[in-house]
């Protein structure tokens, strides 16, 4: 059994599920969509955006990767809608909008 | 042939950790469990076994200290009693859900209050759903035996193991024992070679899981109980091969055609087995049922060993304090009425609390009972207290 924290999916059973949970590699939280339960999402108007870069540092997690100096789009698969970029951006550029599913 | 000694409870567990050498063992004194750690951290001293001694300040790191090592691939021992198991509390459910078969030696003591030094299983019978695997000693040799036999059983299912005997009662008292050869006892326990260790591969334990996950990580780990089962039986045999001595999961005495029979658990086994020869010997047909394996529960096994009783007593050296039954009373009238057995008529008695002396007349007031309520087809009250002053 490879165990891989891949395949510990929502559909895992009892019987293939890793004892104790247990992790058998590391930077598993890649793999782990935390932004499946949010009420609100960051929208950014590009428009206004300056690349300050004053949003990515306060993300707590992992949702607003920077490349070479600048920040790209929301990775919306790990925001939990928390809206700290929004209140950090001097230019009013995040909105937070209501996520419809 | 087995080398003939003396030796306590307590000695002969420190005896048989000495023969297995285990990697690491986590320590924190407590009466009537503290000759255990206190006679191995001679052989530790004398050079005489290869085991971390890691003395803590308290059960609660004891048995933190066996899981972090358990979980680094080590076997890892500890030993304790009373109020000390109890203080382990929050750990024996952290080793049991992560899976880490550690060995633990308990010598039962009653618990606080008032406060007591003496037997009984109170200790034990808190902490019976914490998932870990726990067997019974009646005598000093039980207590020697089932130690040699842990590990193998924990380790085969992967969960954490419970030696238990009666404090005092055969842990301070000397009785004659066989022991096993030192190379014997190593070819039976082996090596312990876990797939997974902290210290082979990048690997977290314990974390955190979601309602998505954690009833399925419990049903699995109930799975490694039922498995036991055989497990423990398997041992058994294995073990009788090498020495002669076969155990199971309870012991049957005497039941052949018994129509009155008591179950019972730990030293008092021996006392309660004389009245049976006693009573026997005046043409009673009395039985009794000891019970070895607590954890997994022996609960089919228990109904048919019941299913041909008039009446029955389940002695039980603890209260659940639930205002109807002690723990083994609730959990052999649950195995009944799941096997479909509704004729006998059972009886919970509370025995031995605190140290209490049982003797062979007390064993036989139960029986007396017993009679009278296969004669009759009265219970009266099903919930009794056993040579309690009136």
């Amino acid at each position: 059994m490879s165990w891989q924290a891949s395949e510990m999916t929502p559909e895992v059973t009892w019987r293939e599920i890793t004892p104790g949970c247990a992790i058998f590699e590391g930077g598993t939280s890649v793999a782990v969509e935390t932004g499946d339960w949010r009420t609100k999402k960051p929208v950014l108007d590009w428009d206004k955006c300056r690349q300050c870069l004053l949003c990515a540092p306060v993300c707590p997690d992992m949702s607003i990767p920077v490349k070479d100096g600048k920040r790209g789009e929301f990775q919306y698969f790990f925001c939990k809608g928390c809206g700290i970029c929004a209140e950090a951006c001097p230019f009013h550029a995040i909105t937070m909008v209501r996520d419809e599913k | 042939m087995g080398i003939r000694e003396r030796l306590s409870g307590n000695e002969a567990i420190a005896y048989a950790m000495k023969q297995i050498d285990p990697d690491v063992m986590g320590a924190f004194p407590i009466t009537p469990s503290t000759e255990i750690p206190q006679y191995f951290s001679s052989y530790v001293d004398n050079g005489e076994v290869n085991t971390e001694f890691i003395a803590v300040e308290s059960e609660h790191s004891a048995l933190s200290t066996c899981i972090g090592a358990q979980a680094a691939g080590a076997r890892a021992v500890s030993a304790t009693s009373s109020c000390g198991l109890i203080y382990m509390a929050e750990m024996l459910y952290v080793a049991a859900s992560n899976r880490l078969p550690i060995t633990l030696a308990v010598s039962c003591r009653a618990l606080s209050g008032p406060i007591n030094i003496n037997n009984d299983h109170s200790d034990a019978m808190s902490v019976r759903d914490c998932g870990w695997l726990m067997l019974f000693a009646e005598t000093n040799q039980e207590a020697y035996d089932n130690y040699l036999q842990a590990m193998r059983i924990g380790e085969a299912v992967g969960l954490p193991i419970m030696i238990c005997q009666d404090g005092f009662i055969t842990s301070h008292a000397i009785e004659n024992i066989e022991l096993v050869e030192d190379d014997k006892v190593k070819a039976f326990v082996g090596e312990y070679t876990p797939q997974h260790t902290l210290l082979k591969n990048p690997m977290a334990v314990g974390p955190y899981a979601t309602p998505v996950y954690y009833i399925e990580s419990k049903r699995q780990q109930a799975q490694a109980m039922i498995d036991a089962k055989r497990v423990v039986r398997a041992v058994a045999d294995e073990f009788a091969r090498m020495t002669g001595r076969q155990y199971d999961l309870l012991e049957s005495y005497r039941m052949e055609d018994a129509e009155r029979a008591i179950v019972i658990m730990g030293s008092s086994a021996g006392t309660a087995k004389q009245a049976v020869d006693e009573l026997r010997e005046l043409g009673e047909k009395v039985g009794l049922i000891k019970i070895r394996c607590f954890r997994p529960f022996p609960a089919e096994e228990l109904a048919q060993a019941l299913r041909n009783t008039l009446a029955f007593g389940v002695m039980d050296k603890a209260d659940s304090f639930n205002a109807h039954c002690g723990p083994i009373y609730a959990e052999t009238a649950a195995a009944l009425y799941a096997q479909g057995v509704g004729a006998p008529k059972g009886i919970s008695y509370i025995y031995g609390l605190g140290g209490r002396d049982v003797r062979v007349e007390s064993i036989k007031r139960v029986f007396s009972d017993l009679e009278e309520i296969s004669r009759t087809g009265e219970t009266g009250e099903t919930y009794r207290y056993l040579d309690v002053r009136e």
